[in-house]
């Protein structure tokens, strides 16, 4: 695939959502020192759905990802341009503080993360953090909450201010799950939250966020396709830094109409 | 006649390697097959040759003086051999000092000529014996060896083992040389302990061991109780501690958390540059440049500060140790997964916040090993406080006093001529034994905890 192939590219299929938009994204460009990894990204998060991020790996799945809560600001090489909204404010013109931004746009993250602290402790860190809570009961109250909402309550209650860390593999990606619900975000990114779990922990995961999409826009990356094609709604996929094809899964898994959307699907490329 | 037996050792097995080698590849070619390569014969007949050899070399080099010494003893006359242990020592130096040719006081009676010649005639003897067998049981072992080579010889199997063998050698070597200082310090420091009680020197509150210099001198058992030094120790390791951990371990956050690449390419090895600083030079900037400083801020608030005070030498100490807990602690802290910063990030934590929540808590087993390891340095320093602290021992913790630690009194106890057998000499060696325990206490501890912070990332 030459690079000649690109010029002027785009997008196929439709990148808005039929569902109210919570996050858009215009002209995203992403470059790490004078690599881009990104080109002219266009795409809508919608709420109340699960948009998954498809492609092989290096062609800047998660690069786009952490674009949606700034996180790219951490690494000094990297710049991004173009417009992100998050509903009515643009995240990188300074109109939202970048603290406020990712208390609403939850991660959780590929390897499972909890801090080396009690499973209490780790839930209770971003509702402090905020100062969501004014009170020890409420805090609790909202601890136990996440930790239900994430499907581990019943796993954990009698053994809440244990280490985080002595959980097993799928208990520490639905407690880092919790952690991110614990703020109440409006949007959960999700990058490969499967790829380091056993299938019974991913199913686990899998059905818990058939539950969460109900109340939060969720944008998950995946190398599964199977698993794309179970938990979400829409799809994108991403090829070399382009976002070549978005649309409904059904509509990407099963009548794909780009090329490299076709070869992905079928596994010609990997 | 040793580097001669050992240049001929080497030229045999030399050649007893490519020897072998070359019969090894006789035997490939005949056979059609060699179990391993044609070298590992070279080495395996090569090594049976010098093994064994060696081994001779080492146990005259263990036995030999000590055997010829007692043979020797043998022929000397009775009125000789009755003497006290201490004037045989004598006369047997004056016996080998004539035997290699110098003048000895007494090398005008006969007995002590005729010894030294009989000493020498027993030194040639061994050493011929010694230097014909090592080659011919060498060469024995050699052959015995070399019949074994076969097609079917695991000869590489053999050089695995001994390469084992060799390197297990050399970490044993380590414990025992640890082992020996340890039992040297403890024989002598039990010496001490026939003398003055354990606990009088452990718990007693007063030192002057400058008392028993000669013996029947009125009070000549001196006093020997340590706390004065050990509080002395510990104070200045405390000032020390308390200057260098806040800045190292801000050092350290910023170096590991803030700094930018290029700031950091300069300050690491500055700081590295620091610690490889010989402690003579902090000894000269404590004498020469912080205490008189610490004593004009003194006059100036009032205060009469001893220009050997505790807070001086403590706080040119606590420099010195900077580094060690930076760099300790940097290592630390960058070794905290980078995936926690960015769990925290994501929640939306500030970096500051990041850092006192998430990664401090992390990384405080680590740093606290860390400040261990420190103290420990800071606790048997010895140069800086020999040069800038107090030498009475005087049992105070005011920072601004002199005080004395247990090194510095090490050191002037065994400094000059002294009797080694007097309780102020054999005091050094307790003084000694003790640091070395609490020392090894602490760096056992520091080990365990900075251990046990790793495996939680591993
Ligand atoms: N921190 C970084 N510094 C420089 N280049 C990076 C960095 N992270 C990712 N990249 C580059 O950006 C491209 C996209 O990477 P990434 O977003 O991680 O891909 P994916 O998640 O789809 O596998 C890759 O070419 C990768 O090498
Ligand atoms: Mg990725």
């Amino acid at each position: 695939m030459s690079n000649n192939e690109f010029n002027n590219f785009k997008t196929v299929g439709n990148t808005k959502t039929s569902n109210e938009v919570v996050m858009s994204v215009e002209n995203c460009n992403v470059f790490y020192g004078d690599n881009q990894a990104l080109n002219n990204i266009n795409i809508d998060v919608g709420r109340s759905e699960v948009l998954a991020l498809i492609g092989p790996s290096g062609c800047g799945k998660s690069t786009f990802l952490r674009c949606l809560n700034r996180l790219n600001d951490t690494i000094d090489s990297c710049k991004v341009t173009g417009k992100i909204h998050l509903e009515e404010e643009d995240i990188y013109s300074g109109e939202i503080d970048v603290v406020m931004l990712r208390a609403r746009v939850g991660m959780v993250f590929q390897k499972p993360n909890p801090f080396p602290k009690s499973i209490y402790e780790n839930v209770a860190y971003g509702p402090k953090i905020h100062g969501i809570t004014t009170s020890k009961q409420e805090l609790d109250e909202l601890v136990e909450v996440s930790l239900e909402k994430a499907g581990l309550l019943d796993e954990v209650k009698d053994r809440i201010h244990t280490p985080g860390t002595s959980l097993s593999g799928g208990q520490q990606q639905r407690l880092c799950i919790a952690r991110a619900i614990a703020i109440k975000p409006d949007v959960i990114l999700m990058d490969e939250p499967c790829s380091a779990l056993d299938p019974i922990a991913t199913e686990k995961i899998e059905d818990l966020i058939n539950e969460l999409k109900e109340n939060y826009a969720i944008v998950m990356v995946t190398h599964s396709m199977s698993q794309a094609a179970r938990v979400s709604q829409r799809a994108a996929y991403f090829h070399l830094g382009h976002l070549v094809e978005v649309g409904d899964t059904k509509k990407i898994f099963n009548n794909p109409e780009h090329e490299l959307t076709k070869n992905y699907i079928s596994g010609r490329t990997g | 006649m040793f580097s001669y037996l050992f240049v001929i050792l080497m030229v045999f097995a030399i050649f007893i390697y490519f020897y072998a080698k070359k019969y090894s590849i006789t035997i490939r070619n005949q056979s059609g097959y060699l179990h391993s390569l044609p070298q590992y014969y070279g080495f395996y007949a090569s090594l049976w040759f010098l093994i064994p050899s060696l081994i001779i070399i080492s146990l005259y080099l263990i036995f030999a003086e000590s055997f010829i010494t007692s043979t020797l003893i043998n022929t000397l006359p009775n009125d000789i051999k009755t003497l006290s242990s201490a004037e045989l020592n004598l006369v047997l130096n004056d016996i080998k000092n004539l035997a290699v040719g110098n003048i000895a006081n007494s090398s005008s009676f006969t007995e002590i000529t005729e010894a030294a010649n009989f000493y020498n005639k027993q030194n040639q003897l061994i050493d011929k014996v010694v230097f014909y067998s090592s080659l011919i049981i060498g060469l024995l072992t050699f052959t015995y060896a070399f019949k074994t080579i076969s097609s079917s010889y695991r000869a590489r199997n053999f050089i695995e083992s001994a390469i084992h063998v060799l390197l297990f050698g050399s970490a044993l070597i380590a414990i025992f040389v640890t082992a020996g200082i340890l039992l040297s310090v403890l024989f002598e420091a039990l010496r001490f302990f026939e003398v003055i009680s354990f606990s009088d020197f452990l718990f007693g509150l007063s030192w002057s061991p400058q008392m028993a210099i000669r013996e029947g001198q009125i009070g000549s058992s001196g006093l020997f109780g340590a706390v004065p030094l050990f509080a002395g120790t510990i104070l200045i390791s405390l000032i020390a501690l308390l200057l260098a951990v806040p800045i190292g371990l801000l050092t350290a956050i910023y170096l590991s958390e803030y700094a930018d690449i290029k700031v950091r390419a300069i300050i690491k090895p500055i700081l590295e540059i620091l610690s490889g600083i010989p402690t003579v030079v902090y000894g000269f900037f404590a004498v020469v440049t912080v205490a008189p400083f610490i004593r004009n801020i003194g006059s100036m608030l009032g205060l009469d500060i001893a220009s050997e005070s505790a807070l001086g030498v403590g706080l040119v100490m606590g420099i010195m140790i900077i580094p060690l807990i930076s760099s300790l602690s940097d290592d630390v802290i960058s070794s905290v997964p980078q995936s926690m910063r960015e769990g925290s990030y994501g929640l939306g934590a500030t970096k500051s916040e990041t850092i006192k929540k998430v990664i401090l808590p992390a990384a405080l087993p680590g740093i606290i090993g860390g400040i261990l390891l420190a103290a420990s340095r800071a606790i048997g320093e010895t140069m800086i406080v020999v040069m800038a602290a107090g030498l009475s021992a005087k049992l105070s913790f005011n920072p601004i006093e002199a005080v004395t630690t247990v090194t510095v009194q090490i050191v002037t106890l065994l400094t000059g001529d002294q009797e080694f057998d007097s309780p102020k000499t054999l005091a050094a060696f307790a003084l000694g034994l003790t640091l070395f325990v609490f020392t090894l206490f602490l760096n056992f501890i520091a080990l365990k905890i900075v251990r046990k912070y790793r495996e939680q990332y591993e």
